[in-house]
């Protein structure tokens, strides 16, 4: 049995696959349509559209 | 020993100082913490009282200076330190530093009226930069080269700008030679420097520029230092560049700003050195001592 961890792109559809059982709030890129995503649940893993950058947002 | 990494959404970077602190595998538990959901009583530490660290990773600088203040009230050690996070995210803060250390910067002007604002850019000349004391990745810098330009900066601001935006930051343009650079200082050292290219007179690299790895180089390594010291960073990023030789004062290397929650994800292959690695370690040495002086 694979333990490759995926879960499918909200935007395209498209398999994502993490190398690490994701956390909360993870962002990833779909590799397919390159939309980033974020993890709005880990476990079942749930993927949504990450927000646009915020005013106080930064380094 | 417990440390937590409080995050606000887990980026690139932030795996891979958990990757890191895995790397490491000492008997440290680091714990990464979602805070968006967090609650903090005033008056009770709760299961913070538990971390002998808490290694602040928040893309929201709200969440970032609001937490670090809650968690020093408990003395539970923070990187970066409150102080350091509420002078290094605010420019105007970290310009009366880096002149209070001694540190060359480039002029700054300040006024908190339009009127005010109008007569600081005519005293810089033009062109001169208008930036927002609060802000990151280089947005809403406006260069102005005429008064024209300047009184239309200037009127948004105060007609459109929440109050913070009200503060006129200005400051003069250095018409950089070359690239500008970003050292990396991680427990008071300079481990790593890029240099960042750009055809756009914003050399940020969230803007497009282009960054490679340089040498440390003493001026780099030293300024880059005192920059650190100024904020009392455990771990930021110092921003520097370099005024012409046909620059009035001379060919001068200034610390433009520096950054508290540092992006490093393409610096590691760049540079050639392992960012997260050191973090990682200088958050362990932190907490070894915070754990014996508990």
């Amino acid at each position: 049995m694979s333990d490759t961890i995926t879960a499918n792109c909200p935007e395209c559809d498209a398999t994502v696959t993490f190398a690490k059982a994701p956390l909360n709030g993870e962002v990833v890129r779909c590799g397919d349509c390159s939309v980033e995503l974020e993890v709005t649940n880990a476990d079942p893993i749930a993927l949504e559209v990450a927000p646009e950058v915020e005013e106080d947002w930064g380094e | 020993m417990r440390i937590a990494l409080i995050y606000t959404r887990l980026r690139t970077e932030e795996r891979m100082l958990l990757d890191a602190f895995e790397e490491i595998g000492t008997s440290v538990t680091v714990e990464p913490v979602d805070v968006r959901s967090e609650v903090f009583d005033l008056a009770d530490a709760g299961k913070w009282s538990g971390y002998d660290l808490v290694l602040d990773r928040c893309v929201s600088l709200r969440a970032s200076t609001t937490i670090s203040r809650v968690l020093e009230r408990f003395n539970v050690r923070t990187i970066n330190r409150a102080d350091t996070i509420e002078i290094a995210s605010d420019k105007l803060q970290t310009s009366l530093a880096l002149e209070a250390a001694g540190i060359p910067t480039p002029r700054t002007l300040v006024a908190v009226e339009e009127a005010g604002a109008l007569d600081a850019v005519e005293q810089i000349g033009y062109p001169a930069v208008l930036k927002p004391t609060v802000g990151s990745w280089g947005r809403l810098l406006a260069r102005v080269n005429d008064r024209d330009a300047a009184e239309a900066v200037i009127e948004h601001r105060a007609t459109l700008g929440s109050s913070a935006q009200q503060v006129h930051y200005i400051q003069e343009h250095v018409d950089k030679p070359g690239a500008d650079y970003r050292v990396f200082v991680v427990g008071g050292e300079p481990v790593a420097a890029i240099a960042r290219h750009s055809e756009h007179w914003v050399t940020n690299t969230a803007r497009g520029a282009k960054a490679s790895g340089v040498a440390v180089t003493d001026e780099l390594g030293e300024l880059s230092r005192r920059a650190a010291e100024a904020v009392r960073g455990d771990v930021v990023a110092v921003d520097l560049f370099e005024s012409p030789e046909s620059d009035p004062r001379g060919r001068r290397m200034l610390v433009n700003e520096v950054n508290h929650s540092m992006e490093f994800r393409n610096s590691v292959d760049t540079t050639g050195v392992n960012i997260p690695l050191l973090v990682a370690r200088h958050a362990i040495a932190v907490a070894e001592v915070e754990k014996a002086t508990a």
